[in-house]
């Protein structure tokens, strides 16, 4: 099956991003396709490469980037939250790309299921 | 789920956007409705539900200019020109706090928590924020 | 359909919301802070329980553990795993996150 899952909230400050993760990785170990990760509202702070969590503390940026390397995930940050947030090409983390909102409906009608992950 | 349509355009899917949060205390309001408005250019088979404090933000008389935000509510007229016209408003939520469709900015289809569960049920893709 | 419900009864109405839409037949899924609300011996225990000879309640037990109440669930209410989860997303779709 076809998910797509949008992330409402930023890292660390709420659990979303965390449940996010969890719930793709699972998909993907179960044999789903997970073709897009539409990060929007707050949840465009998970693409910010500025982002330096303490050593004992899971990296969730890495975590996402590792996902788009390991797994071809596409993640998709919404252009006009991230401008408004303060994060641009130069702060973007590797394995993300800002685009519009339109990829956010695009992934919606190309999934069979989309998750939203928020507050 | 749905059966779903080819048009022109490809895949027509039912798209459900859940409002349950009151306007301006956070973004949610503001930021769900770019997503209609872009949503708009797919033409898809879109639904606006406001349930909770979400009919909050079709409150006919607000003015932000005490706290410096933009009013953004004037855009929820606009829907009707994106040919967006499906939007409903859940009785429940109305009556809970005291609200009849005259407090309202547009027009809505009113309809009970039953007839919203199973419009819900109907979806391809429900949207909350 | 699938319903996912995030929060804690006693902090919003995200529950009471969601049990009042949910149709029989749907499920149900407490995962983060709402995990509370499949605790017994609560004020919301008799609201969740009413519903759950028509609505099938489950908890994610990843969260119900981090907090230390996997004790206190009610019976009944069915837990799952994150594989779980995926599961109960691609077996009743649509999916409706009460934020």
């Amino acid at each position: 099956m076809k998910f797509a899952i949008l992330v409402n909230e930023g890292p660390y400050q709420h659990q979303a991003a965390d449940t996010a993760y969890l719930f793709t990785r699972s998909a993907l170990e179960k044999g789903h396709s997970i073709d897009r990760i539409f990060f929007y509202h707050d949840g465009v702070n998970n693409s910010s490469s500025l982002t330096e969590p303490p050593q004992d503390d899971r990296n969730i940026v890495e975590r996402w980037t590792k996902l788009a390397d390991e797994h071809g995930v596409d993640l998709v940050v919404c252009v006009a939250a991230a401008l408004r947030r303060g994060i641009k090409d130069d702060n973007l983390a590797k394995g993300f790309r800002i685009s519009g909102l339109g990829q956010l409906i695009e992934a919606g009608i190309q999934a069979d299921r989309l998750m939203v992950f928020g507050d | 789920m749905s059966d779903e349509m080819m048009d022109e355009g490809g895949v027509v899917k039912k798209f459900m956007y859940v409002n349950r949060k009151a306007p301006h205390g956070t973004i949610y309001a503001l930021e769900s409705l770019e997503v209609v408005l872009i949503a708009a250019a797919f033409d898809q088979d879109v639904s606006l539900v406001f349930v909770d404090d979400g009919v909050y933000q079709l409150m006919k008389e607000q003015k932000t200019d005490g706290i410096e935000v933009k009013n953004f509510s004037p855009t929820y007229r606009a829907l009707e020109m994106y040919d967006i016209e499906k939007l409903y408003v859940e009785k429940e939520s109305l009556d809970a706090r005291g609200l009849t469709t005259d407090d309202l900015l547009v027009p809505v289809e009113v309809m009970s928590a039953a007839e919203m569960a199973d419009l819900m049920a109907q979806q391809d893709v429900v949207l909350s924020f | 359909m699938l319903h996912t419900v995030n929060k804690s009864p006693f902090e919003r109405n995200a529950l009471k919301s969601c049990l009042e839409h949910a149709r029989d037949g749907d499920v149900v899924l407490l995962i983060e802070d709402g995990v509370i609300g499949a605790l017994d011996n609560t004020e919301f225990t008799a609201m969740v329980k009413a519903k759950m000879g028509t609505v099938k309640i489950c908890a994610l037990a990843p969260d119900l553990e981090a907090r230390g109440v996997s004790s206190k669930a009610l019976a009944g209410i069915e837990l799952v795993d994150f594989g779980g989860f995926v599961d109960l997303a691609a077996e009743n779709g649509p999916v409706q996150a009460w934020l």
